[in-house]
């Protein structure tokens, strides 16, 4: 269906393409040093030799010891593990733990599943219009049966960063532990795992230029947890698994890389994004910014266009090559829209119209000005076919 | 979640058939979805064909919804006319769904919604011309009604504001 062969990917929220000497350096470990990093000889040794060096520079991004860098295969499997294997490792010290309502389907579901079949009860905390959690409201949480307080460190929906800091200390106060997914921050903004008070972390490879199915869970060392998959002594008992060489090659190349350049991208992808948001909301009436408009990522674009339905501002992009993504029940396989929307307040229907732009490496101004051009017509058009008008 | 739809059904998206509101029209069809929260609002000219029965001379739509629901608005405006009443009103699901080539298992509901506002929009004709209204199209209309309160109801600010600007343009 595409009219034009012009591409502009504004979708880095969900996926990245891989950094060139990212995939150079994971290239050999697919064929010709392809050993197992359990193995005895020689190949094997090399493979655990790169995976330690892997380990140590992921480490040194966030300020830790490479101990306490867990492998996994997903953001979402650190999160389970995190959840889960905190939870009932320290059952016996309480069942109650503390979560955002606005946390990534992976942390909500971990700790459904804990309350249906562990016994444990969850505060799910609500978030002001921002999105913002009030680190009072979590001390006013916690109780004697609390064990664990798991806060994202940015929203992936509407990019609001949280107060994470004040959030662990808050924890480490009442001797809780706090686990945060940084999951759309890690390689983005600095982490000090220390002086944020983190006892666990989440981070993926595929968000930062890195390959698909690489993610670690950092561990303070001494932390009680244990593992949900069982049948190995990978990853220090807490994840067997066959290492998975060549993607945490890729994923470590991929966070060096991003650290370096954390400071000038964050300030280029700002500022257009900046322009971005600042153009749409001048351009098009009845819209609005979703999420903080200054504690928020630097990549991130989040509004909402009331009339029209957001499956329909996709697909009409996409017709002009722009990949974007929307909070729209429409385009959700529950037909329930975001509950990352709705829990900012916005009504159902506000919820409908939301449209999601995130910016990485690639993006030029170029193509915001394509998107600045493109958008108001197809939000007009789909106003002209909306029984409600302006 | 990716949805692939038919060249058919992308064809109705980015050329939609039949768009736009009927002034005086003599049936209006408006109908909503609870769960996804799609809008259809269908409208309605009735005259007459060579052996004087009444048909659907016009018809338009004005749609709050996905690529799917307005799919399947434009479709059904396009198998509408030109239409008697009795056979407009025999248009079902499974025909929308296969005029546009097949609709994604998650979207079937949106041809559902079309068809309501069709059999909404006679029966509104039916209705404010005293005329008879079968048992089936009735009872049809009273199960859209419940859920057509709730939709309004959580609509209500933005068709506050549509009555509002007409009564300025009126």
């Amino acid at each position: 269906m595409s009219k034009s062969k012009k591409t502009v990917y504004l979708d880095y929220a969900a996926t990245t393409p891989v950094h060139p000497q990212a995939l150079r350096a994971m290239l050999p470990y697919f064929s010709t040093q392809f050993g197992n990093s359990m193995s005895l000889y020689n190949m094997g040794r090399e493979a655990r030799s790169v995976l330690e060096k892997s380990r140590q520079q992921i480490a040194k991004i966030i300020s830790v010891k490479p101990s306490g860098i867990i492998f996994t295969g997903s953001a979402t499997e650190s999160n389970n593990l995190a959840i889960k294997g905190v939870a009932l490792a320290n059952k016996d010290r309480g069942r109650h733990i503390i979560i955002s309502s606005i946390e990534h389907p992976c942390i909500m579901q971990s700790a459904d599943f804990l309350e249906k079949h562990a016994g444990f009860t969850v505060t799910r905390l609500k978030v002001d219009k921002f999105g913002l959690i009030n680190p009072n409201d979590v001390a006013k949480a916690i109780t004697k049966q609390t064990t664990l307080v798991s806060i994202m460190h940015a929203s992936n929906e509407i990019g609001t960063i949280e107060p994470i800091s004040k959030i662990g200390k808050i924890c480490h106060d009442k001797d809780v532990l706090f686990h945060t997914d940084a999951s759309q921050t890690f390689g983005k903004l600095p982490i000090n795992a220390n002086r944020m008070e983190v006892d666990l972390l989440t981070a993926s490879s595929h968000k930062i230029y890195g390959p698909k199915g690489a993610a670690f869970l950092y561990v303070r060392p001494g932390t009680k947890i244990q593992p949900i998959l069982h049948g190995g002594s990978h990853e220090f008992g807490l994840r067997p698994s066959t290492v998975n060489i060549p993607a945490i090659v890729g994923f470590a190349k991929a966070a060096t890389i991003c650290a370096k350049q954390m400071a000038i991208e964050g300030t280029r992808l700002a500022s257009l994004r900046d322009k971005l948001v600042k153009d749409i909301l001048t351009k098009i009436p009845h819209s609005r910014l979703n999420g903080h408009p200054k504690l928020r990522l630097a990549n991130n674009a989040n509004i909402s266009f009331d009339f029209v339905e957001g499956e329909s501002i996709i697909l009409s992009l996409d017709v002009l090559g722009i990949a974007a993504s929307t909070g729209s029940a429409c385009s959700s396989d529950k037909l329930e829209p975001s509950h990352v929307l709705l829990a900012i307040g916005l009504r159902h229907e506000q919820a409908h119209g939301s449209l999601r732009l995130t910016l990485g490496r690639q993006t030029k101004k170029e193509d915001i000005d394509y998107v600045l051009k493109a958008l108001p017509k197809i939000i007009k058009n789909l106003r002209a076919i909306s029984p409600f008008k302006i | 979640m990716a949805i692939p739809y038919s060249t058919k059904v992308m064809q109705h998206f980015l050329h939609p058939k039949n768009l736009g509101k009927i002034k005086n029209a003599d049936g209006i069809g408006k109908v909503g979805n609870l769960r996804c929260g799609d809008v259809m609002w269908l409208y309605i000219k009735v005259g007459k064909n060579k052996s004087s029965k009444e048909i659907i001379k016009d018809i338009k739509f004005e749609t709050f919804g996905c690529v799917a629901a307005l799919a399947t608005s434009s479709v059904i405006t396009e198998l509408a006319k030109g239409k008697t009443l009795d056979q407009a009103l025999k248009i079902n699901r499974s025909k929308i769904v296969k005029n546009l080539g097949g609709l994604p298992l998650i979207k079937i509901h949106c041809s559902v919604l079309a068809v309501d506002a069709l059999e909404e929009a006679v029966y509104d004709y039916l209705k404010k011309n005293k005329k008879e209204i079968s048992p089936d199209l009735q009872k049809k209309h009273e199960i859209i009604l419940k859920s057509k309160e709730v939709i309004e109801d959580r609509y209500h600010d933005w068709t506050d504001l549509e009555e509002k600007l007409h009564q300025k343009n009126d």
